[in-house]
């Protein structure tokens, strides 16, 4: 094959830097609002380089206890309008939320009887904009229950997040971010399932929060404690 | 004469049109239903003054800047009596008589001249003024038809052959002699109520209905500068009692959208064991309520809600229980540190330990095998003990030590041991 010369040399760098060239890694950063993290790993790969306002954002921890909570906790924080619970699977406990700078003054809790009467609330919240950040825990939500609530969240100013099973990763869902959150060593990893913009190989390592950080046994470096002491209970309560 | 007409034996009507529906005529209802109006009319002028059988009389002079003219009020007066139900015929006249006349023959005509009245009152049948009998069958047949043919005629005549009052009431309308009137004060309290044509067996149809009354509540308050925080609508059965739908209100308003808007979700999941009959408001907490400022315009985007409205409609649908906030109690005894609250209720400062994002409602006895806690899998104490004990003062001792537990799954849980009774292992939290 011959090889054909340019008239003029041009450099890469200057055609990447043309407007009409996409790159696939690029993020999409257009008019997404979004509320920093608190965490800059997961921060630098979010589209707006936060948790995205006007939203969904599906949550799907492993098991319920790992850090799916605290993960927005910070996020939680800055904001100052009101937060919408609905039909959460506990009691959320106000020293705690308080603890992480969260204000319990803010809190708006819906008990749902039924998950018809649970999304209408979620809906209801999200279009009224009068909520900082609503959460919802659906049992069983469909694409089209779901599509309801992304379209209602849309135009508001508020962060969505809906709850689910880590079995509903395998289905598609109108949620512009998922995220599947997994423990590793005693800290999180976290996929990011699908996100604006291309996606994520591999997952964002976050390092343990409170309680775990504080009491750190992480399966790496645990010293080689003998397998009865650590688990001599009576001992250990003896010595309290 | 063909076709149904007034004064013909039910039996003939009947014949000619058999879906004919007949309904008896109730005065008094119809008197309540004026009064009612008279009520609401009052957010237009505080002058109201109520003509039996069916006519209102407003006086408007000192309205007409804040309602931006006649016809705008005029306008504003009909639709919201179409609101209500009711058609209507608006006259205006210099005189109260005057107007009464013109929208009694349906000549919707508005006169502000005073100089203009003769003339709109010249073409008027003379039944507006004369209503004996024989007095209209006198006329008849002398052909004085209108008032003002009868106008015409010798003042002296007139005075010898008529009621002696005839010749006064027409000087009243034309504003030579004057007439006042006793205007309408509203009752303190608010009531009012329909009934339906038929039985009523879905909630939602009755919206419809409880809208008109609310419109007239609505015209009511904004009429005394008042708001309600708090109204009934009483749904009347046959045999049974009336069933009551309490709404309320984070605070007094009288926004007649805002209050449809709770009634339409009350009643949407409303269920009715018996068909309904009747529909009546009642609203008694009537308070002051100085006017609302206009809503500001935004440019873009939806303008911020205002979170007390959604708790509200979120109550109204779900019930008053089921939306609540939390509030922070200095209490050492967790489950008694976050009790339910109003949202937005007023918290206290307090400092804890190493607190879960989840409490459960009731703490879950765990099984102990071999020296461990066992939770999906056994527990792994990472921290603690934390000791808490108290409440020995009101009989809810409590003395526990709590730990924070690692589970097989890697999720974080807080336990604690009984150091009362059985100092069996409980589950009492999750850090989430």
């Amino acid at each position: 094959m011959e090889s054909v010369a340019l008239a003029h040399p041009v450099a890469l760098a200057d055609v990447l830097d043309r407007p009409d060239i996409w790159r696939g890694d690029a993020l999409s950063c257009a008019a997404v609002r979004a509320v920093a993290s608190g965490f800059p790993a997961l921060d630098a790969e979010l589209p707006g380089g936060g948790w995205p306002t006007g939203a969904l954002t599906e949550i799907l921890p492993a098991h319920e206890g790992i850090g799916e909570l605290r993960l927005l906790g910070p996020a939680l924080a800055r904001v100052r309008e009101p937060l919408a619970w609905i039909a959460p699977p506990h009691l959320p406990y106000a020293p705690a939320l308080a603890a992480a700078g969260i204000d319990p003054t803010k809190l708006v809790i819906v008990r749902a009887a039924s998950e018809k009467d649970a999304l209408w609330a979620a809906e209801q919240a999200l279009r009224s904009n009068a909520c900082g950040a609503v959460l919802v825990w659906p049992r069983r939500a469909r694409y089209a229950e779901l599509r309801r609530l992304q379209v209602a969240a849309e135009g508001a100013r508020a962060l969505g997040f809906v709850f689910r099973p880590r079995e509903a990763a395998r289905e598609s869902s109108p949620a512009p971010l998922r995220v599947a959150v997994e423990t590793d060593r005693g800290g999180l990893a976290l996929r990011l399932l699908k996100r604006r913009g291309g996606p994520l190989a591999s997952p964002i390592l976050l390092a343990p929060m409170p309680p775990a950080a504080r009491h750190r046994q992480s399966h790496v470096d645990r010293p080689s404690l003998p397998a009865p002491a650590a688990r001599d209970l009576p001992a250990r309560l003896a010595h309290a | 004469m063909r076709g149904v007409c007034a004064g013909m034996a039910a039996s003939a009507a009947l014949a000619l049109v058999p879906s004919l529906r007949i309904a008896a005529r109730d005065p008094r209802s119809e008197s309540e239903a004026l009064a009612g109006m008279a009520a609401w009319a009052g957010q237009f002028t505080p002058r109201v003054a109520i003509e039996p059988p069916a006519t209102l009389l407003l006086e408007i002079s000192g309205s007409l800047k804040l309602f931006r003219g006649l016809e705008a009020l005029a306008g504003a007066l009909r639709w919201g009596a179409a609101e209500m139900g009711y058609g209507t015929l608006i006259a205006a006249a210099p005189t109260p008589r005057a107007a009464s006349w013109l929208a009694a023959a349906g000549h919707e005509k508005l006169v502000t001249d005073p100089a203009q009245i003769e003339a709109a009152l010249a073409a008027l049948p003379v039944s507006v003024l004369v209503c004996a009998k024989d007095e209209l069958e006198t006329l008849e047949g002398i052909g004085v038809a209108t008032l003002g043919e009868l106008r015409t005629l010798p003042r002296d005549g007139v005075a010898r052959r008529f009621r002696r009052t005839l010749l006064d009431d027409l000087d009243r309308a034309l504003g030579l002699v004057p007439d006042p009137r006793a205007f309408y004060a509203p009752p303190e309290r608010f009531r009012a109520a329909i009934e339906l044509p038929a039985e009523v067996s879905e909630a939602e149809a009755l919206l419809f209905a409880a809208r008109r009354l609310v419109v007239q509540l609505a015209g009511f308050l904004a009429a005394r500068g008042s708001g309600v925080q708090r109204f009934a609508l009483a749904l009347a059965h046959r045999d049974r009692e009336a069933t009551r739908v309490e709404i309320g209100l984070s605070a007094a308003a009288r926004d007649a959208e805002r209050f449809t808007m709770l009634l339409r979700e009350r009643l949407s999941a409303l269920q009715l064991r018996e068909p309904v009959r009747a529909v009546a408001l009642e609203a008694d907490d009537v308070t002051s309520l100085p006017g609302e400022e206009p809503e500001l315009v935004f440019e873009k985007g939806r303008p911020p809600g205002q979170w007390q409205h959604l708790v509200e409609r979120l109550r109204a649908r779900l019930g008053a229980g089921a939306v609540h906030g939390v509030a922070v109690r200095a209490e050492h005894r967790p489950e008694r540190a976050c009790v339910l609250a109003d949202p937005g209720a007023e918290q206290m400062h307090a400092y804890f330990g190493e607190r879960p994002f989840w409490l459960l409602r009731h703490p879950k006895r765990l099984q102990e095998i071999g020296g461990v806690p066992h939770h999906e899998g056994p527990l792994e104490l990472l921290a603690g003990p934390e000791r808490i004990e108290s409440g020995w003062w009101d009989g809810d001792d409590a003395s526990r030590d709590y730990f924070v537990a690692r589970a097989s799954s890697e999720a974080l849980v807080w336990i604690y041991r009984d150091r009362r009774g059985d100092g069996g292992w409980h589950l009492h939290g999750v850090f989430a």
